[in-house]
């Protein structure tokens, strides 16, 4: 090498020695990524967490580039975003990556979150993972809420107005919470600007606080796999996991990888299809925000409808507006629901196979029964599986210490 | 045993429930409108219908004049003279001279902006409903998609006039169709072509970037395929001492 070049390279290097003796840059790479162990048998449903945290970057970015142009305001709010759409470069690709990174953002959190479900995920020493989990999943409902009212349509409107109403169901205080929330006795300008702060700077914080904390609890214990045994329990002569491999090169190559291939189907979406059929911007939006007219069919955007329908199923308001609540708060028990000795769903017999089918066709069905229109025939459907949802938790915990398992590995099956 | 296909069945059914489209925008049975953005001379001759028909009382609020040229491959000039009635400069949105106040007092009703109606309603809904006016009994306007609406037929000296066809559905006395009392100055092949062109400057107006969107997705996507294909050989590579 020609000597001026190796004198750079030598400089470049005690540099880098002056930094990383000052900042432990090298020593955290390693304990997170190079000297890592992960589970060499990682499928298909592992691919949702990074990519979650590549949507959360998306809208960070796309966000900040829309809060350049947005105008948190009664009067100006609709006219701002449709300046966005025609006349700010590149406006309509800005808003579309957000508005397309919002409801991705939920498949994937929602697919993510059903992982835990199949491989238990969730189980001891990882319980703390999966409520910071949740409470990232909360903090993301809220950001989401806010954010839909941000482009003041009908739908932004109309939908916080039923949303901010149901604490109007809680006694005595419910009536003085709602004005509370919204600054104003209806939805109105100062209802608007208070969610813009919490959509731009609280919540946006929140959630990058409880995902450092989400994926610090992950590292202490590392991940759990498809088969649910633990790695470091069997060691090889050096210390290090025998089914075990380092983070880095091999998941961070493969999560490029997945990268690629979500990319492909989030760019699909946002070119060809943004509003994907009313689901992820809602026809009724596109028109403004007007106090006196009230949309035929009220609904809340279709990450929040099973819900929405569990809340549809129960005549009494108060009592519907507990039962939505619960059927939150009790997911974040699951660690302690589930007390089969065994973690993955491969180990379990088929009675939790059924179980988790049947649940997640009931979420599923929610969600669509959470849009309609309510039919007298559709809300008995809600109520049928609102206690189908409800059930499949309090039959966890009474079958899954009796359950039948089938003997677990020695070594990771593949 | 394995249950990599049994949960793998399962995540593709729960997300593809979820993002198929079976929820339409509601309404009754809608007319195709079968409009092609691409089609340039199409949304000229929108725009033509749009100016001089619904652009007295119905603004755009959202669309620049100038935007319109570039996007139509119309001369500034030809916009100024052709599609510009009032007294505005070509960088300016496609408001009306009749303020809202007025509007509500004159019509009953303040004419809805229609800079995003095709986003609201949808292509079909505008064909359907711009096709399905007709003349009652009383000899005023009425539509047979939205009933008692406040808009006349603004097009029956192209379209001529259409009276109801009346007919018995479980007691109820309902339109059965619609059939053309008056021939106007259009065919009703014609019309539906015009009024086919007037839903495409539509189509247009609710999202003047969407060919391009289209356009550069192509690319992306292609793009996109080739990362994919050089990433997953990265990863083979990798992974070949762990397999």
């Amino acid at each position: 090498m020609a000597k001026p070049a190796s004198n750079l390279a030598r400089r470049a290097d005690a540099l880098w020695n002056w930094v990383d003796t000052r900042l432990p840059v090298s020593a955290f790479w390693k304990a997170t990524m190079t000297g890592y162990q992960a589970p060499k048998n990682f499928n298909f449903w592992y691919y949702m967490g990074s990519l979650a945290l590549l949507v959360l970057v998306i809208q960070i970015l796309s966000g900040i580039f829309l809060t350049m142009h947005y105008k948190p305001s009664a009067d100006l709010a609709f006219a701002s975003v449709e300046y966005i759409m025609r006349d700010v470069e590149w406006g309509w690709f800005i808003r579309y990556l957000h508005s397309t990174g919002a409801s991705f953002f939920f498949i994937l959190v929602y697919l993510h979150m059903f992982r835990s479900l199949l491989y238990g995920s969730h189980r001891s020493p990882r319980e703390l993972v999966w409520i910071f989990g949740m409470l990232i999943y909360l903090a993301l409902m809220a950001e989401a809420f806010m954010g839909y009212v941000l482009p003041w349509g009908q739908m932004s409107y109309w939908g916080a107005q039923v949303i901010i109403n149901l604490f109007g169901a809680i006694p005595t205080i419910g009536e003085p919470l709602t004005e509370w929330i919204r600054g104003d006795f209806f939805i109105s300008d100062a209802t608007l600007n208070r969610f813009f702060a919490l959509h731009v700077i609280a919540l946006p914080l929140a959630l990058l606080g409880l995902v450092l904390m989400h994926l610090v609890a992950l590292r202490e214990n590392g991940s759990n796999n498809p088969d649910g045994i633990e790695i470091k329990a069997n060691k090889d002569e050096n210390g290090l996991p025998v089914d075990g491999i380092p983070f880095h090169p091999y998941y961070t190559v493969k999560d490029i990888f997945g990268v690629a291939m979500f990319l492909l189907l989030f760019a699909f979406i946002l070119f060809f299809w943004p509003e994907a059929g009313g689901l992820f911007l809602e026809h009724d939006n596109f028109i403004p925000a007007n106090p006196l007219v009230t949309p035929e069919h009220i609904k809340p955007v279709w990450y929040f409808t099973p819900y929405y329908a569990i809340l549809k199923a129960v005549p009494d308001k108060l009592m519907g507006v507990i039962l939505m609540g619960l059927s939150v708060v009790v997911l974040f028990f699951l660690p302690w629901l589930d007390r089969s000795p065994v973690k993955s769903i491969r180990y379990k017999g088929l009675w939790y196979k059924i179980m988790v089918g049947v649940f997640a066709v009931a979420f599923v069905r929610l969600g669509m029964l959470g849009m309609s229109e309510g039919t007298p025939a559709q809300t008995i459907e809600m109520r049928v599986w609102t206690f189908v949802y409800f059930a499949f938790f309090i039959l966890l915990y009474f079958l899954s210490p009796g359950g039948k398992t089938k003997p677990l590995p020695e070594r990771l099956t593949h | 045993m394995n249950t990599k296909p049994f949960s793998t069945v399962l995540g593709l059914v729960a997300l593809l429930t979820f993002a198929a489209p079976a929820f339409s925008a509601g309404g009754g049975a809608l007319q195709h409108a079968d409009v092609n953005i691409r089609d340039i001379a199409a949304i000229q001759r929108g725009a033509k219908l749009f100016v001089n028909y619904c652009f007295s009382c119905h603004s755009a609020s959202f669309m620049r004049y100038n935007r319109l040229a570039e996007d139509l491959n119309l001369d500034e000039d030809l916009v100024m003279e052709n599609l510009v009635f009032a007294d505005v400069k070509i960088g300016e949105t496609m408001e009306i001279a009749m303020r809202p106040d007025d509007a509500g007092n004159w019509l009953g009703k303040v004419p809805p902006d229609l800079s995003l109606a095709s986003r609201s309603r949808g292509a079909d809904w505008l064909y359907t409903y711009l096709l399905t006016f007709y003349q009652d009994e009383s000899g005023g306007w009425n539509n047979q998609l939205l009933e008692n609406a406040s808009m006349p037929n603004v097009f029956w000296q192209l379209q001529g006039i259409q009276k109801p066809v009346y007919a018995t559905h479980d007691g109820h006395e309902v339109i059965d169709h619609l059939t053309l009392a008056e021939p106007g100055l259009q065919s009703p092949e014609e019309f539906e072509s015009s009024v086919r062109d007037l839903v495409t400057f539509m189509e247009y107006l609710g999202e003047p970037a969407k060919v391009k969107r289209k356009n550069i997705g192509v690319w992306v996507l292609l793009f996109l395929a080739l990362f994919a294909l050089v990433s997953y050989a990265l990863k083979a590579e990798y992974w070949r001492d762990v397999h």
